[in-house]
């Protein structure tokens, strides 16, 4: 097992630069302009002087390899120097937005607070309303728990988050006064009043998005054990006299696991691009509102800087899962 | 779990005498869907919903995109059941020109992402050799943004598109590619990581001790082992693709603007959720009723394809 | 009468509010929504109206347009004009005096240098300045002594408050961005977002395209102001939400241009925190024809340029019926309520700009009928006009926006009754106003019969903004498809009325030629169809007071007398 995740981690790195490459001239080729967003009232002249300013003139080759060298050496030794105050990176060109002008990494250290505390608080609700939910549905296959779950997360599923954010928006903030309608991310948490005022500005977008998480997750939960309860390894383990409790829990939900670990994983990289729609909804302004503000403004340094992340994640939550595979399963076998 | 009564306990040792010819497969199938009744209800409301988005534009007299600008935001009328737009668009017409569209939308797109998905997860799982490749393929494609993404196909597609197959046929295989090739990669993931499972069990070792080939393999070995992933992928995916359609529409990707789908419904009157709620509440009703019984159809399905499930 | 005696008078008539607040700081703190947020406080590097909006808080120019449009002095001891000697009698000269004592918020002084510096920053070769516009034309600025900076301008200018007049062209401390010239600009992180001002507040912490906590500035001219401590500035989401937390919930002050249905807007006021302002600028919402054939038969390179004129729309008879079959006033009802009027113009103001052509307002179905079947085009048997085989079937593209499809949906309407069949497309907004030339879908390259979006023109004067009108600023493939002149119009005479334009200082035979040349555009030629004179709405709780409602320049121009209403 280590020599496979060894060799997954050394063979993630062309895959990477692959992916990279892809992503930047996927972004060459999509229409668009970072002059789109400025007003009609300036001369197309200065606008192609502005390009320039941008480092728009030059030929795509030397612009991927710039990206590059700063993405993968300036931005470490930026984070070295922070880490042990020493002096690598002065004075070298780090990968600039074209937005705000700033180096794309300090806003994204800005941004993950709030990202992690409304998507990563929402997934791991999520999940962990997801599991139980999904166990006893399917243990308890057709029964009025069974038939309301799955009602419930099927609405979850089908009804869009920018309505269901809305609505609450109405009920709650408008009608009822109980929570602000607007995220405040300035607001730091102190002492407990502030706690307290952090939790109610979080209720609302975490209950959406776990909503929605939770959706998806349970109904892969309830498939994958309803497929194991009638395997004949249950029967075994019930006849060779095992509780009920231990039959369904040790032995059924570890074999059942191996598509939930994969959702699993294919979720958490999510929770770092954000929540596009809810964030927009709360005024969240995370990963996501970060990510399709600059698609908007055609803001390719931070466009690509951000997917990359989000790939590297992916990659990354991908060999965990491969890992988790061989874990669960021990008849799993990579080489 | 449903019935374990009635079970003769000598029954299992005299042999039973035929009182009718074996039944086919397919019969048998039929008969356990029928016992299943969310199935059933689930199957009649999904008909329900294509016949009234087929047939119902040919009976109802009004136009979706006819605007009458006197009758705007009007309440249920016997003329308007489900009254007006902020044009004063009926909202019936709107309900099922919509349906037509989005209903359409939703199943190529979901089918398209499924069999991709399919495929390519039980490539990868069965061929050691193709693992590789087609996981850092599907990262590739996990990993790429959205948005761009689309903007590059229509940019590249939608003029050769509409020139052979018209602006609307175009534009539908341009939509239902665009929803198909990106949502493929969880199914793709998830039937690989179940495949990966299955081909190490007994069964399979048995198949292939007699000689059984790979293609055999899979599709009498592996395909019905994975169905219940598939399904549940089948029914978040037609919720997905309707949704997408609607994102897509928003950002202007997608069908013309005066073009009703669910999606667009729902996402134009979110709005007007405070003055007229019965306007979301209609294409949000219609969106959710499709995926629930699109839910419990496979459900059924699974059920009645499973031989261990079946005749019990 | 010239130019400035006008503006001076406006001058004197400059309403404001003073606000009866003795004490800097008393009313706490106020909060701010716009639903763009802005990335930058730098508005020479980025010339959004989110930028320069929230800079305004900040740094100031040496003089603004008030909301009648006329011209009030800022840092400025006073308006440069040809009467008080400021502007040199060849109008190649300005002469700005600075108010002496005006200190930084860092404390020192605001001198005639800074004024010189901000011209060197943003009329550096590498820099890419946003605002280049406004200095165009300037050969020098010369510190004359402490207080008192000289332009001069390379050719007799009857309109010089381009440079260091209005929200975009602040005053910049030399201190702070002397490293920060040309190439360097964006190096300056922490300049740029938290410049040194003369403003009412302060920047304490910039998020980008995320909030801005300010604090009043100690050094601010007035001592009595601003009336509060901190301000906050949040940005992102949407309109909606915006009007909802100003108007319904009352979480914020003050909300930023709601661009909502009317009855949206209406229902929100319902909550009762809060009321709603509005205002007109020079936004035109419009058609514009494309006088040139975008046909996709023709080759890559030949689509929608002057080789090909437009199969029915270089009719003017089509032209004008299309525009006859357009409720304008049902436009307004039901896209922008009280902020918008129905408008037949191209420059719908200032007053002397704005033509008195009204004839387009009401809508005449039979007439455009009538003019069609006078002209030759005759109905199908699918009720589809058509002429020597050639249909009038229309491709209608805009930006995506839900008034605009409402538009798109009303007019394919009229339009269907008068024989003429509409595709409808709409186009995502980074796309459609970005120059990319790779893109078919750009509004430049106008791969479309007729396309609708909104333009204004900054400051009062339309003279830049008539001028592109002019053939030879058409969008062409020689030119990588940029250029202004995005109907392709060409007419010898309009052209030359531009020039005259640009020689006639004059501000009634300026009103003239411009009046005409308006008219030229639309209701001669029916190439633009102007449908909305869009204003502007914004939203302020009823606690805070001092709110007037700015187009002309930044709407919270006036932020430091703003207090809370107790």
């Amino acid at each position: 097992m280590l020599t496979f995740t060894v060799r997954r981690l050394v063979l993630a790195v062309p895959t990477l630069l692959f992916i990279s490459l892809v992503i930047f001239l996927l972004l060459e080729l999509a229409p668009g302009d970072p002059m789109a967003q400025v007003p009609l009232t300036v001369p197309p002249e200065v606008k192609e002087k502005m390009r320039e300013a941008l480092g728009l003139g030059q030929p795509m080759h030397v612009r991927f390899l710039k990206w590059l060298v700063q993405f993968f050496w300036v931005e470490p030794q930026v984070l070295f120097d922070h880490l042990f105050g020493t002096g690598f990176a002065e004075g070298k060109l780090r990968v600039l937005s074209w937005q705000t002008r700033s180096p794309v990494m300090d806003i994204v250290v800005q941004r993950i607070p709030q990202t992690l505390w409304v998507v990563g608080l929402s997934y791991v609700v999520g999940v962990l309303i997801a599991l139980p939910i999904g166990i006893y549905s399917a243990y308890r296959q057709y029964s009025i728990f069974d038939q309301i779950g799955t009602f419930v997360s099927m609405i979850g599923f089908s009804v869009p988050t920018f309505f269901t954010g809305v609505l609450l928006i109405v009920i709650f903030s408008v009608n009822l006064g109980w929570f602000p309608s607007i995220y405040d991310t300035t607001h730091k948490v102190t002492d407990w009043d502030s706690f307290v005022f952090q939790m109610r500005q979080l209720a609302m977008p975490v209950f959406v998005l776990a909503l929605f998480n939770a959706a998806q997750i349970s109904r892969f939960m309830r498939a994958s054990m309803l497929d194991n309860l009638n395997q004949d390894y249950v029967r075994t383990a019930r006849a060779k006299g095992l509780g009920e409790r231990a039959v369904v829990m040790v032995h059924v939900l570890r074999n059942s696991m191996i598509p939930v670990v994969t959702v699993i994983a294919l979720g958490a990289p999510q929770v770092f691009a954000g929540a596009i729609i809810t964030e927009q909804v709360f005024k969240v302004n995370g990963l996501g509102h970060m990510l399709i503000g600059a698609i908007e403004a055609n803001d390719l340094p931070t466009v690509q800087t951000l997917t990359f992340i989000f790939a590297l994640l992916i990659v990354l939550f991908n060999i965990i899962a491969d890992v988790l595979y061989g874990i669960l399963d021990p008849r799993i076998r990579y080489d | 779990m449903t019935d374990d009564t009635n079970v003769n306990p000598i029954g299992a040792l005299s042999d039973p005498m035929p009182s009718a010819p074996p039944r086919s497969q397919w019969v048998a199938v039929w008969q356990q869907f029928k016992t299943h009744k969310g199935a059933l209800l689930g199957g009649i409301i999904f008909v329900i919903i294509l016949l009234a988005v087929t047939i119902g534009p040919w009976i109802w007299p009004y136009d979706p995109t006819y605007i009458d600008i006197r009758a705007r935001n009007q309440g249920p009328t016997f003329a308007h059941p489900l009254g007006t737009d902020q044009l004063g668009r009926d909202t019936l017409a709107r309900m099922m020109a919509g349906g037509q569209v989005s209903v359409a939308v939703g199943i190529t797109a979901m089918l398209l992402a499924l069999v991709l998905g399919s495929f390519i997860g039980v490539l990868a799982g069965f061929f050691r050799r193709l693992d590789g490749p087609l996981m850092r393929l599907t990262d590739l494609f996990l990993a790429l943004p959205l948005l761009p993404l689309l903007l590059v196909m229509v940019l590249l597609f939608r003029d050769p598109l509409n020139a052979a197959f018209g602006p609307e046929t175009g534009i539908f295989i341009l939509i239902v590619c665009a929803i198909g090739v990106t949502s493929w990669m969880p199914t793709a993931r998830i039937v690989r990581g179940d495949v990966l499972a299955l081909k190490e069990r007994e069964f399979v070792l048995a198949a292939r001790s007699i000689g059984t080939k790979n293609a055999q393999m899979i599709i009498r070995h592996i395909l019905p082992n994975v169905l219940s992933p598939i399904m549940v992928s089948a029914t978040l995916g037609i919720a997905n693709a309707i949704i997408t359609e609607s994102a897509l529409s928003f950002l202007g990707l997608g069908f013309p603007p005066d073009f009703p789908t669910w999606g667009r419904l729902l996402f134009d009157a979110t709005d007007y959720l405070q003055q007229y709620p019965e306007r979301v509440f209609w294409p949000g009703l219609a969106i959710s009723l499709t995926v629930l019984s699109v839910n419990y159809l496979g459900d059924g399905l699974r059920d009645a394809l499973d031989p261990r499930i079946r005749g019990r | 009468m010239k130019i400035k005696t006008l503006m001076l008078g406006a001058v004197a008539a400059t309403t404001l509010a003073p606000a009866a607040i003795a004490e800097r700081g008393a009313d706490g703190h106020v909060n701010v929504i716009y639903w763009q947020a802005p990335s930058i406080l730098n508005p020479y590097l980025s010339s959004g109206t989110k930028e320069i909006e929230a800079a305004s808080l900040v740094i100031e120019p040496l003089g603004r347009y008030d909301p009648t449009g006329a011209l009030i002095p800022y840092l400025a001891e006073e308006i440069p004009t040809l009467e008080n000697g400021g502007v040199s009698e060849d109008l190649k000269t300005i002469t700005w005096k600075l108010k002496s004592g005006l200190k930084w918020s860092d404390g020192s002084a605001v001198t005639a240098e800074d004024v010189k510096f901000t011209a060197e920053y943003c009329m550096h070769p590498e820099g890419g300045c946003a605002q280049l516009a406004k200095f165009e034309g300037v050969e020098s600025v010369d510190v004359m002594d402490e207080l008192t900076v000289k332009v001069t301008f390379n050719e007799a200018k009857p309109n010089p408050y381009g440079p260091f007049m209005g929200g975009q062209s602040p005053i910049l401390q030399k201190a702070q961005f002397a490293d920060c010239l040309g190439a360097k600009a964006p190096e300056c992180t922490d300049a740029n977002f938290a410049p040194i001002g003369t403003g009412p507040f302060a920047v304490t912490e910039f998020k980008p395209n995320d909030v801005i906590s300010m604090e009043a500035n100690s050094m601010y001219r007035d001592a009595s102001k601003p009336a509060f401590a901190t301000l906050t500035f949040k940005g992102g989401g949407d309109a909606t939400a915006a009007g909802r937390a100003v108007l319904e919930t009352g979480e914020f002050d003050y909300a930023w241009n709601l661009q909502l249905a009317p009855e949206v807007i209406a229902n929100m006021e319902k909550g009762g925190k809060g009321k709603t302002v509005a205002a007109f600028g020079s936004l035109v919402e419009r058609i514009e024809m494309n006088m040139t054939n975008p046909s996709s038969d023709l080759a890559e390179g030949e689509r929608s340029t002057a080789a090909h004129p437009h199969p029915f729309l270089s009719d003017i008879n089509v032209r004008k019926a299309l525009s006859m079959a357009i409720d304008r006033e049902l436009l307004v009802e039901i896209g922008y309520g009280k902020a918008g009027r129905a408008t037949c113009n191209l420059v719908p103001a200032p007053a002397i700009y704005a033509s008195d052509n009204t004839d387009c307002l009401v809508q005449d179905i039979a007439g455009a009928n009538a003019l069609l079947d006078e002209a030759g085009w005759v109905k199908g048997a699918d009720g589809i006009r058509a002429k020597d085989g050639v249909k009038l079937s229309i491709l209608y593209q805009t930006s995506t926006n839900a008034v605009r499809q409402d538009f798109q949906a009303l007019i394919k309407q009229w339009w269907s009754e008068i024989g003429v069949e509409t595709e409808l497309r709409n186009i995502s907004a980074s796309v459609f106003f970005g120059g990319d030339p790779g893109s078919p879908d750009t509004f430049q390259k106008f791969y479309a019969d007729v396309e609708m979006y909104a333009n204004n023109f900054d400051g009062t004067d339309p003279e830049a903004y008539l001028a592109q009108y002019t053939c030879d600023k058409a969008p062409k493939p020689s030119s990588q498809w940029q250029g202004e002149n995005i109907n392709r119009f060409c007419d010898p005479a309009y052209d030359e009325l531009v020039a005259e334009l640009g020689r006639t200082g004059s501000l009634e035979k300026r009103g003239e030629l411009a009046r005409k040349m308006n008219e030229m555009l639309t209701k001669d030629s029916y190439t633009v169809v102007p449908l909305v004179d869009r204003g502007r709405v914004s939203a302020h709780a009823n606690t805070l007071g001092g709110v007037v409602l700015n187009t002309w320049d930044s709407e919270l121009w006036n932020a430091a007398d703003w207090h809370r209403i107790k």
